[in-house]
């Protein structure tokens, strides 16, 4: 690595911080919406769920946190596809 | 610094975007066959397309310094056509002696369909008959862990391909690990809202040290920034990493790679000989 801990932090905070911003007034208006117009169909509270299983990958204290939320977000691999598939 | 965009669809650019390439220090680019925004009716339609890419964009790139090479295929959006596709790949080998084609590409999938694996498939076999190199698209979001996955069990099941001359495109931090132990290439595309950021890609060479990877803009008709690479080179200089790094990405590396298409015959503009990595 060419910066130590201390340095990335410190040149990361202020974006973190908008970003972590946006992400938390993003879901105030999910919210709000939710209680002034309808609430969240099935279909979406999954994906709201996904959103809350994101947020604690980020709170882990784990080095690949970044890959763990790619596949939280992908679809499961499947090794037998050629079979089912037929190809 | 002089680099290459070894993946960008000029088809889709103006020509102002030729002139601001050549400014920021893009020396060659190739450009894949992609999906043209909307499904083309008949192989004639692809055979004007890839005139246009054989013909038409080198002219474009030359008057501005840069030389153009490119890749030739139906995508994998329109391989849901079977017919069409078998049509476009019998026209493919009329095409793979223009002095600017690399390879077939981008190949791949889209929805991991089973129409789509069937064209890979038969992608491959044409690359392998013809001693093509080979340029491959991942699929998009959550499409693409699955669908990597995928096309690494169809190129490895076949014993002609050698994974040293395939670039596996678009990878991101739950694909690239597995390209690399594989023993292929992988391209990071740097886009605005999918796919890689200039940050998230300078962080997969920290970790994977370079070797093996290119990064290109992708950059065509839809959100997309041609001028992605420069972007990227900024982000590794303002971490303090060494100039030679930097270049083994953006420079060496396709160099290395494309060199091992006869037709990539590429000549770096401070020597005006032709050069290869050492």
């Amino acid at each position: 690595m060419t910066r130590n801990a201390d340095r990335i932090l410190d040149e990361s905070f202020l974006e973190i911080r908008a970003k972590l911003l946006e992400v938390a007034a993003t879901l105030d208006r999910i919210d709000r919406a939710g209680e002034d117009c309808e609430k969240l169909s099935s279909e979406r509270i999954a994906k709201r769920q996904q959103i809350d299983e994101a947020i604690a990958i980020c709170s882990r204290h784990e080095s690949d946190r970044a890959e763990q939320l790619q596949r939280l977000f992908s679809r499961p691999y499947a090794a037998d596809w050629r079979k089912t598939m037929q190809v | 610094m002089d680099y290459i965009d070894p993946h960008i669809h000029m088809v889709s650019r103006i020509t102002d975007d030729y002139a601001t390439l050549a400014r920021m220090g893009c020396v060659a680019m190739s450009e894949p066959a992609f999906w043209a925004g909307f499904d083309r009716g008949s192989a004639c339609g692809f055979r004007d397309y890839f005139r246009q890419l054989t013909e038409v964009e080198p002219k474009r790139a030359a008057q501005f310094g840069i030389q153009h090479f490119t890749w030739l295929c139906i995508n994998a959006k329109e391989a849901e056509n079977l017919s069409l596709s078998r049509d476009v790949i019998a026209m493919i080998p009329e095409f793979l002696d223009k002095p600017n084609v690399l390879g077939i590409g981008e190949i791949g999938l889209n929805k991991n369909t089973k129409n789509e694996a069937t064209i890979f498939l038969e992608h491959l076999d044409l690359a392998a008959k013809y001693e093509q190199l080979i340029l491959i698209h991942t699929p998009h979001l959550e499409d693409k862990y699955q669908g990597t996955r995928m096309i690494l069990d169809m190129l490895c099941d076949d014993s002609r391909i050698d994974p040293s001359r395939v670039l596996v495109d678009h990878v991101e931090e739950h694909t690239i690990g597995e390209v690399l132990d594989r023993g292929f290439w992988a391209g990071m595309t740097l886009y605005p809202v999918t796919k890689c950021t200039p940050e998230r890609s300078a962080d997969m060479i920290e970790r994977y040290a370079g070797e093996r990877l290119l990064a290109n803009s992708a950059g065509d008709w839809g959100p997309s920034k041609p001028t992605a690479i420069p972007d990227l080179i900024f982000e590794l200089r303002r971490r303090g990493h060494a100039e030679s790094l930097i270049r083994k990405v953006v420079y060496d590396n396709p160099i290395e790679f494309f060199s091992q298409s006869e037709n990539f015959r590429f000549t770096p503009r401070e020597s005006g000989e032709a050069r290869l990595p050492s």
